[in-house]
């Protein structure tokens, strides 16, 4: 039980990483990763949101109705996220500015609905609590790399700390939307040339 | 037959829980993001509009209920004279509700200055309606018979290109405090009279 508890959460971190390795839930890694503050916000929101939502569907799995499985996950879905949007807006209120539209957003993520239904739907709670654990935390991880990667060079600051002297000249164009992609590709590319081996 | 009812009931009862469950968090945070609000979006507002009054009209400040909306005065004191209010009021915008913060001076009746509070523009067109002063300083030293309409509507207020839902939306929002003004001076002046002791 624990082995498979430890598998179910080790695989959201490396062989199944949501956004480079299922390349899934794009819309958020591509838009609020302008900074590691904004990266790591939004995959905590999302992180609860996947653990809420699978132990939730993973409890009632036996009494949703097959037919009607989709609509249930997502009013569950749905509740969490808009119960994150409150607790954000009324405690984390700058950051809930900054990653705005995306908050609501997560309802429609891939990865929640993707989880509730291949997992959360087949498996015990615990395990389903593993599951979500793990890929949040995938999901977290890749989003502060990317959001690392990219407020580096667009801004030449990490949490809004400086890393480069004063001469540095600030590399705009990754902060931008072109950039995302152009970084994303990247990552893709080196995250398969080190899982090919 | 047993199915369809199975289907119905269950929906019914998770679309209840959820119901409860986000109606329990809305009353928790209800004040705390009042406060958030306050402090993030109106007092930078108010900040700028009365740069330089000599109290902290955060503190200063009184309630009146006008239609049964309550709407909350903030008052600026100049020399130790109350002669300065904002109160905030909402036009509509390309998307959602323009909260517009607008302060008068209550002796001459003019219209110190605006500012958006909260909006959901298009970033880099609407927005600008907050982002570029030049736009929102066209209010300043307007008084209450001047038509604060834009121009194609045949008032006096020049649009910001590309946005012209936004502008009209902002220029209704400082219309109706126009009105509002008029129609309560009598209680205002008796509430920052108040005040000023």
């Amino acid at each position: 039980m624990a082995q498979s508890m430890v598998k179910e959460f080790t695989k959201g971190l490396w062989a199944e990483l949501p956004p480079f390795r299922l390349v899934l839930g794009l819309c958020p890694v591509l838009a609020v990763t302008k900074s590691v503050e904004n990266g790591i916000g939004m995959g905590v929101a999302t992180t609860f949101v996947l653990v809420c939502s699978n132990l939730l569907v993973s409890l009632l799995r036996n009494i949703i109705p097959v037919k009607v499985r989709i609509a249930c996950f997502i009013v569950i879905i749905a509740t969490f996220v808009t119960v994150v949007e409150l607790v954000m807006q009324a405690y984390t209120y700058p950051l809930f500015l900054k990653l705005g539209i995306f908050i609501p957003l997560i309802v429609v993520n891939c990865i929640v609905l993707g989880r509730a239904e291949a997992f959360a739907f087949k498996n015990s709670p615990t395990l389903s609590i593993a599951d979500g654990l793990g890929m949040g935390i995938g999901f977290t991880l890749s989003l502060g790399a990317l959001g690392a990667i990219r407020e580096c060079l667009g801004n030449g600051t990490i949490l809004g700390n400086t890393v480069f002297g004063p001469g540095f000249q600030p590399f705009t164009f990754m902060v931008e939307a072109p950039g995302a992609f152009v970084c994303l590709g990247l990552m893709l590319c080196l995250m398969n040339l080190i899982g090919k081996k | 037959m047993r199915e369809m009812i199975n289907m119905v009931v269950v929906l019914t009862l998770l679309s209840a829980f959820s119901g409860g469950l986000l109606a329990a968090v809305r009353t928790g945070t209800k004040d705390q993001i009042e406060q958030q609000i306050l402090k993030f979006q109106k007092a930078p507002a108010i900040k700028q509009i009365l740069s330089d009054v000599s109290n902290d009209p955060l503190q200063d400040r009184f309630k009146i209920i006008d239609n049964e909306q309550e709407l909350t005065f903030f008052v600026g004191k100049h020399d130790g004279k109350a002669d300065a209010i904002t109160f905030e009021t909402s036009g509509k915008g390309f998307s959602g509700d323009i909260g517009l913060m607008v302060g008068i001076n209550i002796e001459s009746d003019e219209i110190i200055g605006v500012c958006v509070t909260t909006h959901s523009e298009t970033p880099g067109l609407g927005s600008k309606a907050k982002d570029d002063p030049k736009f929102a300083s066209q209010f300043a030293g307007m008084t209450m018979d001047k038509n604060l309409a834009i121009k194609k509507n045949g008032g006096e207020i020049d649009i910001i290109s590309g946005a012209t839902i936004t502008s009209a939306g902002v220029s209704l929002a400082a219309q109706k405090a126009q009105e509002i003004y008029i129609r309560l001076k009598p209680e205002i002046q008796k509430q920052t009279a108040q005040m000023a002791k």
